[in-house]
């Protein structure tokens, strides 16, 4: 019968050598094999002390974000919230006082912003949606935790540190990557 | 300083050696489970595991505890008396056959001398041979008390393994034992040591046979199929947990152990170490330097078990039966054979 295509290879059943037969050289060559491998580079890496690198596009855990002069940015339009697909997101809005103003940008400000780790996807809508650039998704992974309740970050743990005052720890909270919004 | 009787100080001087021993095979079958992990890591391009201590040594101890503290379920169903026996039996076989090794040579302490081995008996290979089909009896109880058609499916497929492969093991010792003449394990190794010759050298295709039935005996891989997890569920051991199956597991490496060491023993000269002459040195470290010379041997087949373990696909059973009863053992009688034709022209000074 013709064959299909014109790259089948025709399988060889030539019947076993006697070497073949006894099993015992074919051992032997696999064992030298496996003795071979444990000389290579082993694929392994020594997590927590080397990490792989991230793409700039990582969705990770959520960081609301301050302008140049740590003012924060979010406004509590509550866009986001009603991007979110798994409704993650809640927050209470409040007005600034006149002494506040180095504090926040406009006058309506979140005074509570909670989002829930343990219903969030981490789709990144909630970025797409802010028009404020206030929130984006950076590269951290939520840490485990040993109660339901340990998993709902509040503003403080969500807000990135002011670079007025804490420079360093805004500037490793900002990542090797840069922004994809505009600091 | 007191004058012991005799009989108390033989008492003394056993009693330390049984517990000396023991606790050296619990050790070295502790560190075998870790040195599996770690060689299996390295022939697969990974690591095995290094956080437990540095480099991972106190693994083994997370592991023992992690076992300790684990549930116990006895199923319901079962016979509990015979569903606890068969773990105890496993580990009792595994450990009684280091009574007749001997470890070194004689070591001179309190104006005696001493030989480091517990019992030397003369009929020290059929003590072995004995005790190891006893070992039957654990995989068979372990079986069938466990109320569970697969595990009793498993575990006569691994006691008739067991058994099957007994028969080439004994015949080619058969073979080794026209050449040394004797069953004591102590007259075996001091023959190899004043003939120079190590008993490999006579009896090549022996080895290669008792090789291959060790592997057997202990069930390990290619040889694995009654305590395999994806064969029959498991296997025997599959309705136990905890401690009982720690006690399946850790009998498993201490047969692997005593395997190596008889190994070593009889055909690779035992505590000789190859260029060293002995008798140069003061009796303690000459019998250090054998222990030692025996531990590298035994260690050296260790690895050789772990190293075929992870290079060969496991036999299926009727594979594995053809090998022991079609192949193996017209070879063993071959091997027999021709070895008595040798030792019969060589005692008529070459003439038929």
């Amino acid at each position: 019968m013709e064959a299909l295509t014109s790259r089948s290879k025709q399988v060889e059943r030539k019947p076993m050598t006697w070497l073949e037969r006894i099993y015992l050289w074919n051992i032997l060559k696999g064992m030298m094999i496996t003795f071979k491998h444990i000389f290579k580079k082993k694929a392994t890496i020594s997590y927590p002390e080397e990490k792989r690198p991230f793409s700039s596009v990582f969705r990770g855990l959520q960081v609301l974000n301050r302008d140049e002069e740590g003012r924060e940015r979010c406004t509590a339009c509550g866009l986001c919230a009603v991007a979110c697909p798994a409704e993650a997101i809640t927050m209470e809005a409040a007005e600034r006082k006149p002494g506040e103003e180095h504090l926040y940008r406009e006058e309506k400000y979140a005074a509570v912003y909670e989002i829930n780790m343990l219903r969030c996807i981490f789709c990144g809508y909630c970025e797409e949606a802010c028009p404020k650039d206030a929130i984006y998704l950076s590269e951290t992974f939520a840490p485990a935790n040993y109660q339901r309740k340990g998993f709902i970050y509040g503003k403080d743990e969500l807000l990135i540190p002011n670079p007025l005052t804490h420079p360093e720890e805004y500037a490793k909270a900002r990542g090797e990557h840069e922004p994809r919004t505009q600091a | 300083m007191f004058l012991l009787s005799e009989f108390w100080a033989f008492t003394i001087e056993k009693l330390v050696l049984i517990g000396g021993i023991i606790s050296v095979s619990l050790l070295i079958a502790m560190y075998s489970t870790y040195a599996e992990r770690k060689v299996a890591a390295v022939m697969q391009d990974r690591r095995g595991p290094n956080r437990a201590g540095p480099f991972g040594i106190l693994q083994p101890l997370a592991d023992g505890l992690k076992l300790f503290f684990k549930e116990e379920i006895i199923p319901n169903t079962s016979s509990r008396f015979l569903f606890i026996l068969g773990p105890c039996l496993a580990m009792l076989t595994a450990m009684m056959t280091c009574a007749v090794v001997p470890w070194g040579n004689h070591v001179e302490l309190f104006g005696r001398s001493i030989d480091l081995q517990v019992a030397d008996i003369n009929i020290g290979i059929l003590f072995v041979f004995g005790v190891v089909s006893m070992g039957v009896y654990g995989i068979m109880i372990g079986g069938w008390a466990s109320n569970n058609k697969f595990s009793l499916l498993a575990a006569l497929r691994g006691a008739s393994q067991v058994i099957s492969y007994e028969l080439p093991m004994g015949i080619s010792l058969i073979a080794l034992l026209m050449l040394t003449g004797t069953l004591s394990m102590r007259s075996i190794v001091e023959q190899q040591i004043q003939g120079g010759i190590w008993n490999v050298v006579y009896q090549p295709l022996g080895f290669l046979i008792f090789l291959i039935c060790a592997f057997a005996e202990c069930n390990r891989t290619p040889f694995d199929l009654p305590e395999a997890e994806n064969e029959l569920n498991f296997g025997y051991h599959q309705e136990y947990s905890s401690m009982k199956l720690g006690f399946y597991l850790f009998a498993e490496y201490i047969n692997m152990f005593i395997s190596s060491v008889i190994m070593a023993t009889l055909f690779f000269g035992g505590y000789d170490m190859p260029f060293v002459n002995e008798a140069n040195l003061s009796p303690n470290i000459a019998a250090l330097v054998g222990a030692a010379a025996l531990m590298a041997k035994a260690g050296f087949f260790i690895f050789l078990f772990m190293w075929v373990r992870w290079t060969i696909p496991r036999f299926r059973y009727d594979q594995l039966m053809n090998l022991g009863w079609k192949s193996l053992l017209p070879l063993s009688l071959l091997n027999m054979l021709i070895t008595g034709a040798v030792v019969l022209l060589k005692q008529n000074n070459w003439r038929f």
